[in-house]
């Protein structure tokens, strides 16, 4: 497997400049001739298709729920970072390169990260200049808020729905070009095969999910913006309908999967309430600046109204380990304190996998108003969802599934390692590392749309020749008669457990031996279990229903499958990778302390995997990272 | 809980529906109206039924997927509130409650409790957007907006898309959603060079899709799970009606140059 990054000699800050000019051109009257395909329509997928639409290619979109406007970036709230330094504080490209490289715990590619953080400021402009109602000072310039513990104010905000505004900006451009003509768009289809001619990328099978109808579609350069894979865990921040199909079906095609066990465990998240539960709300980490963390400290207390336990019986635990920085650590680490105290047993709430988020010495300090005036809108959903009043009592939290930084193994121009197969945004393992930022995902996504893909594609295409593969070539037929047979092994089971069960069953087993805190004997218990289970969904799976019409459950089994087995390749990275970094936390690998500790020794790679077949163990392959810029130094937060 | 539920059943677009009755049983107060209809789904499917087909996607109130006319108001008995968001415990033990998807001509049924909702995005393609090619915009900066403007851009943008609006409007009219975006792209200056055309063509599109006109009933902001402002609607009425006049000079324009 060739993992040649193929990143641009000289200096970091001249790679972009230097690539660009590197690259071949297609002029604009041979642009039509080229099609591409996009497959999803989140900010990167969204983004992408317009951009490349407006260059004068022939794109085809494709998502799966019922318009590209509901993608999942929707609903991302906080904010997107751009290093524009509009306050003065210190802010440049080179410190947003260097926050997200420590940030990922060391463990991204330089040349790209710091790509990412120039274009951040033409991010910022493209927005505005499309619409986007970002917050606004009276002087009438673009405010700022700080973020994820970030030493300076660089990121842009629209009230808490960032990533609704930014994305319906790039729905626009999108919609703009449909009505145009440029593209083609496909709601309700889902991308079940990618289709690989002699070995590159040249198109993709879809089922219609209305009618069901099997389709191919070919184009001369294929794009995936298909998201992350968090819904492995079951309970998750994403939306229902997020998968891994998509990334899976090319990784099984012969595409790298970078990093699989880098997951992001956001801490502040509404805990579950029981079996029926289907997926989990995030609340803004802001709520930390004022909110404090605690826990009973007696296991018999769990069960008191928080307010009835005395001050001596209760442990801030994160102010207790954490002095400095104490309920604002980070993500990763907050969210591993959280679940060690409730392994202890003193956890609170429905199933004790609950910690209190206490407002109450914040509003005794500062008075309800102004608490009210923070954070109304975050109280008032927690309370619409759990019906308690966290002015009165305090919110009880817990870590939740929310991101994945591992994904498709892309090049420096994001191409996979299937030539003409791109793979932008959180399918992609490139930027982020170990572990990503607050604010970072919004970035990256629209990064990769509007600014490297219109360029890195182009350059791919120049050194082709367009057109179509028949659709009678044996490897064209051999994807679509893949896809029917395995609907219809699907639908012929006729089992007794539905698609949901095994699903629940699978995010049980992750969380538990996948999750916040992973060692030898629970990836090697996981490692026996998820085979079992697969054998177990594809015995005894129900699924009511035809083929040829809309079909909930057939697409969901289709989906659970494909997680089933990623599962097993994210356990296989956790055992491989013996040290801890960023969101991956291997318990034999820590500090007197009980702090993550890498191996920079051993594991300053990126690791990839390689599909070696059905029942096979794949192959680990590793993309060695060279830090030419910054210090590796060790992450600490006492 | 116990409650009954009278759901609208229907095969596919072509195909009569009809209102089935289902237990809901063994409810719990803390699930959302989603996971009762998840519980309600596992049974029929391990009884060997068809589960009852419904949109939903980001289960948090911004994605604008799911819907449903829940004793005949969309999204039900809570204000502002999504389907997704509305919990259980919003009612009680022994409840009918009848579900229908939304009724609009425009919008028409998919499978059983799922619309087509695509007229929404070919209004967008009409005309809801402002042309700015990617890589030529100026600064962020360069061009300051009145706080008060870029707020009530806000409160428009916030529009999901979900087509509630739509549903509780004796006249199907989608003017709630067209003005919310002519609202949004109006009140900004990037907004400017392209709000006449895009007043006159998202206008004309929505009227090719077979919304009807609003005759002010305001149904439509009080089931909107946004709080989407009927005031919209006259900042369109107004975009609209100068577009058509200086259409009209043009035109007047145009055959008089012609005629000359």
């Amino acid at each position: 497997m060739n993992l040649d990054a193929r990143a641009p000699t000289g200096p970091l800050e001249k790679k972009w400049d230097t690539r660009r000019f590197e690259m071949k051109l297609i002029t604009p009257a041979n642009k039509r001739k080229y099609s591409v395909i996009m497959v999803g329509s989140g900010l990167a997928g969204a983004g992408g298709a317009a951009a490349l639409a407006e260059l004068g290619y022939q794109v085809s979109c494709f998502c799966y729920q019922d318009s590209p406007r509901r993608a999942h970036s929707i609903a991302a709230q906080g904010g997107i970072n751009a290093a524009k330094n509009y306050r003065n504080d210190g802010d440049s490209v080179w410190r947003l390169f260097y926050d997200t490289i420590k940030g990922g715990d060391f463990r991204a590619r330089e040349a790209n990260v710091y790509r990412l953080a120039q274009v951040s400021v033409n991010i910022i402009d493209q927005c505005a200049a499309l619409g986007v109602p970002f917050a606004r000072e009276y002087g009438g310039l673009l405010d700022n808020r700080s973020f994820g513990g970030a030493q300076v104010s660089r990121t842009f905000y629209a009230r808490g729905q960032t990533g609704q505004q930014l994305l319906l900006g790039a729905y626009q451009a999108l919609e703009r070009q449909i009505g145009a003509g440029q593209v083609r768009m496909f709601s309700r289809h889902e991308m079940l095969e990618v289709i690989v001619v002699e070995g590159t990328a040249r198109g993709i099978v879809v089922r219609d999910m209305v009618t069901g109808a099997i389709e191919t579609h070919f184009a001369d350069a294929v794009c995936l913006a298909t998201g992350g894979y968090g819904n492995v865990f079951y309970l998750a921040t994403y939306a229902k309908g997020c998968n891994a199909t998509a990334i899976w079906r090319a990784y099984r095609k012969g595409a790298g999967f970078a990093n699989p066990c880098y997951t992001q465990i956001h801490p502040t998240c509404i805990p579950v309430t029981g079996d029926h539960q289907s997926k989990l709300t995030l609340m803004s980490e802001s709520l930390r600046n004022d909110g404090r963390v605690w826990v009973p400290k007696q296991q018999e207390d769990c069960g008191r109204a928080p307010r009835s336990i005395a001050e001596p019986d209760r442990d801030y635990f994160l102010e207790r380990r954490y002095p400095s920085f104490g309920n604002l650590a980070p993500r990763d680490i907050a969210s591993r304190a959280a679940k060690q105290v409730c392994d202890e047993g003193r956890g609170v709430g429905p199933g004790g996998r609950g910690v209190y988020l206490d407002f109450a010495e914040a509003i005794g300090r500062l008075g309800e108003d102004t608490i009210r005036e923070r954070y109304g809108n975050l109280f008032e959903m927690y309370q619409r969802i759990t019906d308690e009043d966290p002015y009165q009592a305090p919110m009880r939290i817990y870590p939740a599934s929310h991101y994945t930084m591992g994904g498709l193994w892309v090049d420096y121009d994001l191409m996979s390692t299937i030539p003409g197969l791109f793979v932008l945004g959180e399918a992609n393992f490139s930027d982020h590392g170990a572990n990503r930022l607050g604010a970072s995902a919004l970035m990256q996504g629209l990064a990769d749309g509007y600014f490297v893909i219109p360029y890195t594609v182009g350059n791919y295409l120049a050194g082709v020749k367009p057109g179509a593969p028949g659709a009678d070539h044996p490897d064209v037929q051999a994807a679509v008669a893949g896809v029917n047979e395995r609907l219809a092994r699907l639908l012929a089971i006729k089992g007794k457990r539905t698609a949901t069960s095994f699903h629940r069953e699978l995010g049980r087993t992750m969380w538990e031996h996948c999750g916040m805190g992973r060692n030898r004997a629970g990836l090697e218990a996981a490692l026996q279990k998820i085979p079992a289970l697969r054998e177990e969904f594809w015995r005894d799976l129900n699924v009511s229903g035809e083929t040829g019409e809309l079909n909930q459950q057939l697409e969901l089994a289709g989906r659970v499958a494909d997680f089933l087995e990623l599962g097993e390749l994210m356990c296989r990275d956790a055992l491989a990778r013996e040290e801890s970094c960023g969101g991956h936390f291997r318990e034999e690998h820590q500090t007197a302390d009980g702090e993550a500790k890498r191996d920079d020794e051993r594991f300053c790679h990126a690791a990839v995997w390689e599909y070696q077949g059905d029942g096979k163990a794949p192959l680990r392959h590793t993309e060695p990272l060279s830090f030419e810029n910054v210090h590796l130094a060790t992450r600490s937060y006492t | 809980m116990n409650l009954t539920l009278h759901v609208w059943r229907q095969k596919d677009a072509a195909a009569a529906g009809r209102f089935v009755t289902y237990p809901a049983s063994d409810i719990s107060p803390d699930m959302s109206f989603l996971e009762m209809l998840d519980v309600v789904n596992e049974r029929l499917i391990l009884m060997g039924g068809e589960p009852i087909a419904v949109d939903h996607d980001c289960r948090e109130g911004i994605c604008g997927a799911c819907g449903v006319v829940i004793n005949g108001a969309p999204h039900g008995p809570k204000q502002r509130t999504t389907t997704c968001q509305l919990h259980m415990r919003s009612f009680k033990d022994g409840d009918e409650l009848t579900l229908e998807p939304w009724r609009a001509a425009a919008f028409p049924v998919v499978k059983d409790l799922v619309v087509d909702r695509s007229a929404f995005d070919r209004i967008m393609a009409a005309g809801g957007f402002i042309s700015a090619p990617i890589g030529s915009a100026p600064d962020g900066n360069a061009l300051p907006i009145r706080k008060e403007n870029a707020d009530l851009a806000m409160d428009a943008a916030a529009c999901i898309g979900c087509g509630a609006c739509v549903a509780a409007c004796p006249n199907a009219s989608a003017s709630l959603f067209v003005a919310a975006k002519i609202t949004h792209l109006g009140m900004l200056p990037q907004g400017q060079p392209e709000r006449m055309e895009r007043a006159l063509s998202m206008v004309a599109q929505m009227d090719a899709e077979g919304f009807g006109s609003c005759t002010n009933h305001e149904e439509c902001e009080a089931v909107c799970p946004k709080g989407i402002s009927v005031a919209f609607i006259a900042r369109m009425n107004a975009d609209f009606l100068r577009a058509s006049i200086s259409e009209g000079r043009r035109e007047a324009r145009a055959a008089e140059g012609a005629g000359g």
